[in-house]
């Protein structure tokens, strides 16, 4: 640029009105050599592709989850293959199995010590609803009564394709999430806080309180004639 | 090892003083079992594993089942005499009928303890003894056969978590399934399961009653459908 003549500076124009770049342009600029992203795809996008799940297992669902990061399925080529021993080095709660009340508090904890940004999966019919055991006196009838489930993956047990399709569309989730804004995960609102989870008592009948009133309600059905 | 009858016998010889019930099976299984009294189980025990000729060394299963009050009909043949009539000559014998009743009857609720006895060593069993309690309210206690058998510390723990048997001599006894600040026995058949109940796709039976508890039909005539 040639200070001699200095071009006035344009004004700049507000975020939400730039124009967007196709992702045809995009490609053609790439064949140029010309790579453009913003902070926010690449962000995602290494967060995305380094999801570390806690390595935590409950029952069967756990056996297919262990199955999963093994050579033959191989969740390490999605960038999870680092099952961390520890919750505070952990991104997803992949609840793999049958909760039962008994166990409800500790999963509650462990999800609680998890650091921002921190995503759950409900894996198998068991985490999602109780499953066969929906009808028994020991069994939570989903975890989702007190902690927030990104995704719910059904099967009894899902196959290990099933776990890494589901991973693929967490993937997805968190690709999509953006850094600003009300829909931002919390660790980037600034004030906003996650918040701990209820954890549950033992009471001498059942958990205290039988689920999170602010995250789960029973489902309300709608009559229409 | 024999029959259960002569191992009946055989425990009445040595233990003149317990009333040793058999218990028979009627069916295809045919696993008759010995109810064993309460006060003497631990004798019977050590001497069931002791002897030389049972030995049996392993209780591989320890159960309970409950018992609830409950009433049955039996019939009952009785033999009754009639007056005889006034007009009758002297010397004749008053006529006796065989009249068939039907008494209902009342048993008491007990919970019962079962042991299914194998012998290792003899390649032999079950085994199966039983053990009553006297009702299902206060009196409860039970002698503990972990002493005898050490397998047994794990499944009487989940006795006494799920029926309520309290086993006396039991070096550990704690709930096993459930935590440690809950009241209830669940294997109970008069046990009430906490009433959270959320919406399902096709209730029946209790769920059922429990699904129309919670989500009521709505009042005739207001052109809703009732759920299913």
């Amino acid at each position: 640029m040639n200070p001699a003549a200095p071009t006035p500076e344009p004004a700049p124009a507000p975020a939400a009105a730039a124009p967007a770049i196709s992702e045809a342009e995009r490609a053609e600029l790439r064949r140029q050599g010309i790579l453009l992203t913003s902070i926010e795809e690449l962000y995602n996008w290494g967060r995305s592709n380094s999801v570390w799940p806690l390595q935590f297992g409950l029952a069967c669902c756990a056996i297919e989850m262990i199955a999963a990061s093994m050579a033959r399925f191989d969740i390490a080529r999605f960038g999870s293959e680092v099952f961390r021993p520890s919750p505070r080095q952990a991104d997803l709660l992949i609840v793999s199995g049958t909760v039962t009340k008994k166990m409800a508090p500790q999963v509650v904890r462990l999800w609680n010590q998890m650091p921002e940004p921190k995503y759950c999966i409900a894996m198998g019919a068991c985490a999602i609803s109780g499953g066969p055991f929906k009808q028994g006196y020991n069994v939570l009838k989903g975890i989702d009564r007190y902690i927030p489930v990104d995704l719910y993956l059904p099967g009894c047990p899902p196959r290990p394709e099933a776990l890494l399709h589901g991973l693929m569309e967490l993937q997805a989730k968190i690709r999509t999430q953006p850094l600003t804004g009300p829909a931002a995960p919390p660790h980037l609102r600034p004030g906003a806080d996650g918040g701990e989870c209820v954890i549950p008592d033992f009471g001498p009948h059942d958990l205290e309180p039988p689920h999170d009133s602010a995250r789960w309600q029973p489902p309300r059905l709608i009559r229409t004639e | 090892m024999g029959t259960i009858e002569q191992l009946h016998a055989r425990l009445s010889a040595r233990f003149p003083d317990a009333a040793l019930t058999v218990v028979l099976n009627p069916g295809p299984a045919a696993q008759h079992s010995l109810l064993v009294p309460a006060t003497q189980a631990r004798a019977i025990a050590e001497f069931l594993r002791d002897d030389p000729e049972l030995q049996l060394d392993t209780c591989s299963n320890v159960t309970g089942i409950d018992w609830p009050e409950r009433e049955i009909t039996e019939t009952v043949r009785r033999t009754v005499t009639e007056p005889l009539p006034a007009d009758a000559p002297p010397g004749t014998a008053p006529a006796a009928k065989v009249v068939e009743e039907k008494v209902r009857r009342v048993v008491p609720g007990h919970l019962e303890v079962v042991y299914h006895l194998y012998s290792v060593a003899r390649g032999h069993g079950p085994v199966i003894l039983r053990l009553r309690t006297v009702d299902r309210g206060d009196q409860v206690a039970l002698p503990s056969l972990t002493p005898v058998w050490r397998a047994c510390e794990f499944q009487e723990r989940e006795v006494f978590d799920l029926f309520g048997v309290v086993f006396t001599g039991h070096p550990d006894l704690r709930r096993l399934l459930m935590w440690d600040e809950f009241r209830d026995h669940p294997m109970r058949k008069d046990y009430v399961e906490p009433d959270d109940y959320e919406w399902e796709p096709t209730p029946h039976d209790r769920i059922l009653t429990q699904a129309q508890r919670h989500y009521p039909a709505p009042p005739a005539g207001s052109g809703e459908s009732a759920p299913r």
